[in-house]
């Protein structure tokens, strides 16, 4: 299916522009969102608009939308210089977006939830007559009798675009929409937009998935900053070019040294099932595996199939009273047992999300310092906080990686995703922890702080720690992990050695073929894995 | 047009102004009911605010009806730092006074100088046990500490009425519904001859120091911020919710206890049916307007002990009634509430001037 992106090249030439964006500026308290930003769309035209998290692309799509309002600048749709009041008059003038969240009611049907949104058509039975012919065709299928929340986020997603194609766009907005996606499904997902620009409808694609951008996009727009910093054709542009127009400096690639010394088994996790606490959360079902000193284990997987339900058993949030065995940190089996015990014994957790979590917003950068190193860093002595110690352990971290902040006495919440990120990865690291347990290292980070944060997670390993790294983000984990573990509906599948595994093969493990490696002839056992998976 | 623009870091200085900006819109709307009252504004404002604090008298005062907001405000704070609502120091105040003046009464020929410590003593615990009863049901059944601290309030004002209507009542009383007066060894030294000015003012200062050492200098004061704030960073980390939970409804529910038993050993002297005019209550007022700070809580004590003495004088001096004095203690917290926005807001007047985007 490479036939799309070739064929209509003159589109993008000549004619009346679908959309045309001039100087558009957007300002908030402090941040310059959007600075003069320009650039068209034509009818049929594929379009990426790349930028790193923070640059702007979201602020700019919103103004499209008609959810923000630009403080300056032009917007002509078809020629004419228009305002757009609202999502409704975006979706009138013939707009459609899929945001990254999904606005699902998960109790409704299919079916219900698109009538909810199409407002021009009341009769149920044309309705659901239109929606099977829209997912037929587009090659989008969907039951419109199921209930949302028995749906996996792939088609969940789908509903979402045939609510869309229902209104017949003449441009669909994309935001970040693989993110959810195993490889497979996105494969999927770019027949059907190839299909809808050759009948003429405009894409917008947002994205920082590069490769992604190559494949299926024939313009690009990138920012940075708030500002337009290049166009470009992606399909004749290197991947790593337009990560480096995004980033605006050069890429280091993380660097792996090579580990001596034996390696023994720091944590292992054997039998460990646990009902979750959320009702529509995930239960973890018999997860088994092992991580040894000196290694990266990556679990990947997509959002919502056990990941927070596992990273809480881990960090000792939520325990397993009758099981202690099911987790062990150095011998210790602490399954049973909360945070202090597995900090104690040298444990160190960074969670997914930064704010109201992994740090506190509200609170200086000394006293998020505190927040997990207080016992492991000596920084209180009979009950009394050591407010001197607390602070040159806070500058230490700022130091060490290179965190930009007016001092340490800024609040957390006032620095930005990635620096925040460092900060809390920083302030676990420098503890020097046997085990380092770390979900979503980089989700929401820009690039530089990104290659950053995995040197470190590499360096630590190579001082021996073990490395457990839970993403969703697969170039994430082969770019660092050594061996990878798929979690899908809460089981994990057996641990494979990173060499020795593809990307199509996670791909179908994350979309819930447990068997696929044990088919393979791969061992069962999680401790012999460990070993099979090494070198 | 006036609009209200998100700040992007919340504004320190409007943390200690808003307060000031709340007293000034308080005495403000304060005139505007004087007036309506038929009072000559001034006047009324000068006599409720100014007059008070005229004498040496007056100013004692002023920390006779501080002392036990600032005790029960300093932990009333601690406890709404960490999210916890103990709304009821109303009842623990009376169930101190009650088990410290019962110590009182079981040994009113006592001549013991350690009835008064063990008196206080008393007070803490018999707070400290009322506040356990909600602590218990949050921590064991997840009961909102809010009403249950609340109703318990007048379960202990009803216990207090029945004591000193039955068991308690002074036999040599002639009936009426009042204990026997505390001996002297069970009565607060006071501190200026002549006026009710006594010891529970020092006992209001430790605290303020020490709560402001615990909550700015020791592990458990950030606990306690940690978890008010960020309640999954607190789990994240391993701080012990529920012991938190305990520890700061006993601190609160002992230092409601001591102020209460400083009350009836100090400026009462014995056991009557109204032993507080809601000095439990205006506490709360106390530690916002006090910005949840022990210091803050001191300087909010005194400005809300005034709006009692104010309330006094002017109903004396004026013939306002009574019932000024809570109106002014409610329009405090409705301005403080109100006011509190300009800490993550700011105040831009004018429209916005916008280019394009206009077919």
């Amino acid at each position: 299916m490479d036939a799309a992106p070739s064929h209509r090249t003159d589109n993008t030439q000549s004619g009346t522009p679908l959309l045309e964006l001039s100087n558009i500026t957007k300002e908030f308290p402090g941040c310059l969102a959007n600075d003069q930003i320009s650039f068209r769309i034509m009818p049929g035209e594929v379009h990426a608009l790349l930028g790193e998290n923070g640059a702007g692309k979201s602020t700019l799509v919103k103004i499209i939308y008609g959810v923000l309002k630009a403080d300056e600048g032009r917007i002509a749709w078809l020629g004419k210089d228009v305002s757009i009041a609202g999502p409704s008059s975006a979706r009138h003038m013939g707009i459609g977006m899929v945001f990254q969240h999904f606005s699902l009611f998960d109790s409704l049907t299919v079916l219900e939830n698109i009538a909810l949104a199409a407002t021009d058509e009341r009769d149920r039975t044309k309705l659901r007559d239109k929606v099977l012919e829209v997912s037929h065709s587009y090659g989008l299928p969907l039951d419109p009798d199921r209930h949302v929340h028995s749906l996996s986020v792939g088609e969940r997603q789908r509903i979402e675009i045939v609510r869309c194609l229902l209104q017949n766009p003449k441009l669909l907005i994309l935001d970040e929409p693989t993110s959810v996606l195993t490889p497979q499904e996105v494969e999927r997902l770019f027949e059907t937009l190839r299909q809808l620009a050759a009948e003429g409808c405009a894409i917008l694609y947002i994205s920082h998935k590069l490769e992604e951008v190559k494949a299926l996009c024939e313009t690009a727009t990138i920012l940075r900053g708030g500002k337009v910093v290049a166009d470009c054709d992606p399909r004749v542009e290197t991947a790593r070019s337009m990560a480096e127009m995004m980033i605006g400096e050069k890429l280091q690639a993380p660097n792996r040294a090579g580990r001596d010394g034996e390696s023994i088994h720091r944590l292992v996790v054997s039998h460990l099932s646990l009902q979750s606490e959320d009702q529509f959360g995930t239960d973890l079902d018999d997860v088994s595996f092992s991580v040894s000193s000196g290694e990266i284990l990556g679990i990947a997987g997509i959002a919502g199939n056990g990941q927070t339900e596992l990273m809480a058993v881990l960090t000792g949030e939520s325990v397993v009273p009758d099981n202690m065995d099911a987790i062990v940190i150095d011998e210790q089996p602490i399954a049973h047992k909360g945070p202090k015990t597995r900090r104690s014994l040298g444990a160190a957790f960074v969670p997914e999300e930064r704010n109201g979590h992994g740090a506190v917003p509200s609170m200086p950068l000394t006293e998020n310092a505190l927040l997990t190193a207080f016992r492991r860093m000596g920084l209180v002595r009979r009950g009394i906080i050591d407010g001197g110690k607390t602070r040159d352990f806070a500058e230490d971290i700022i130091s060490q990686f290179d965190v930009r902040t007016s001092g340490s006495g800024s609040d957390a919440g006032s620095l930005s995703g990635g620096n925040l990120q460092k900060f809390v990865v920083g302030r676990e690291i420098i503890q020097r922890p046997n085990v380092l347990v770390i979900c979503q290292p980089t989700w929401g980070v820009d690039a530089g702080a990104a290659s950053a944060i995995h040197q470190a997670l590499l360096d630590l390993a190579a001082n021996g720690a073990a490395v457990l790294v839970i993403s969703q983000d697969l170039d994430e984990i082969f770019a660092i992990c050594d061996r990878v573990a798929v979690i899908s509906e809460g089981r994990l599948s057996d641990t494979r050695g990173i060499k020795s595994v593809t990307v199509d093969e996670i791909g179908l493990l994350m979309g819930g073929l447990h068997d696929l490696a044990g088919s393979d002839g791969t061992g069962q056992d999680a401790p012999a894995l460990a070993e099979a998976g090494h070198d | 047009m006036i609009r209200l623009e998100p700040r992007k870091q919340h504004s320190e200085a409007m943390i200690y102004l808003t307060p000031v900006l709340a007293l000034v819109l308080t005495m403000i709307t304060g005139m505007i009911i004087f007036a309506f009252l038929g009072k000559d504004p001034l006047v009324a404002l000068y006599t409720y605010f100014v007059l008070p604090l005229s004498t040496t008298y007056g100013l004692t005062e002023l920390v006779v009806k501080a002392t036990p907001l600032v005790m029960i405000g300093i932990g009333l704070a601690m406890g709404f730092r960490a999210n916890v609502w103990n709304i009821g120091a109303e009842g623990q105040f009376t169930m101190g006074a009650l088990a410290g003046g019962g110590l009182a009464l079981a040994f009113h020929d006592s001549e013991n100088a350690l009835l008064l410590p063990t008196m206080i003593v008393f007070g803490a615990l018999g707070g400290m046990a009322w506040a356990a009863i909600p602590a218990w049901l949050k921590t064991r059944f997840n009961a909102n500490e809010i009403l249950t601290s609340l109703m318990l309030t007048y379960v202990a004002l009803l216990f207090l009425s029945y004591l000193v209507h039955g068991p308690w009542r002074d036999p040599a009383g002639y009936n009426f519904p009042e204990s026997r007066i505390f001996p002297d060894a069970g009565t607060m030294p006071t501190l200026v001859e002549g006026s009710r000015m006594h010891f529970g003012a020092i006992l209001a200062l430790l605290a303020v120091v020490g709560g402001w050492l615990i909550l700015a200098k020791a592990l458990i004061g950030f606990q306690l911020r940690v978890v008010g704030v960020a309640p999954v960073a607190a789990r994240y980390v391993g701080f012990k919710e529920k012991r938190l939970i305990w520890f700061v409804l006993l601190l609160g529910g002992g230092l409601a206890g001591v102020a209460g038993v400083s009350e009836v050993s100090g400026p009462i002297g014995q056991l009557i049916p109204t032993i507080s005019p809601g000095y439990g209550f205006t506490a709360i007022i106390v530690a916002f307007l006090g910005r949840l700070h022990p210091v803050g809580v001191l300087f909010a004590g005194l400005v809300m002990a005034l709006t009692y003495l104010g309330g006094e004088t002017a109903q004396i001096e004026i013939g306002l009634p009574a019932a000024v004095a809570g109106i002014f203690q409610g329009i405090i917290l409705f301005f403080l509430l109100a006011c509190d926005v300009l800490n993550l807001y700011r105040i831009r007047i004018g429209w916005r001037v916008r280019h394009g985007g206009a077919a």
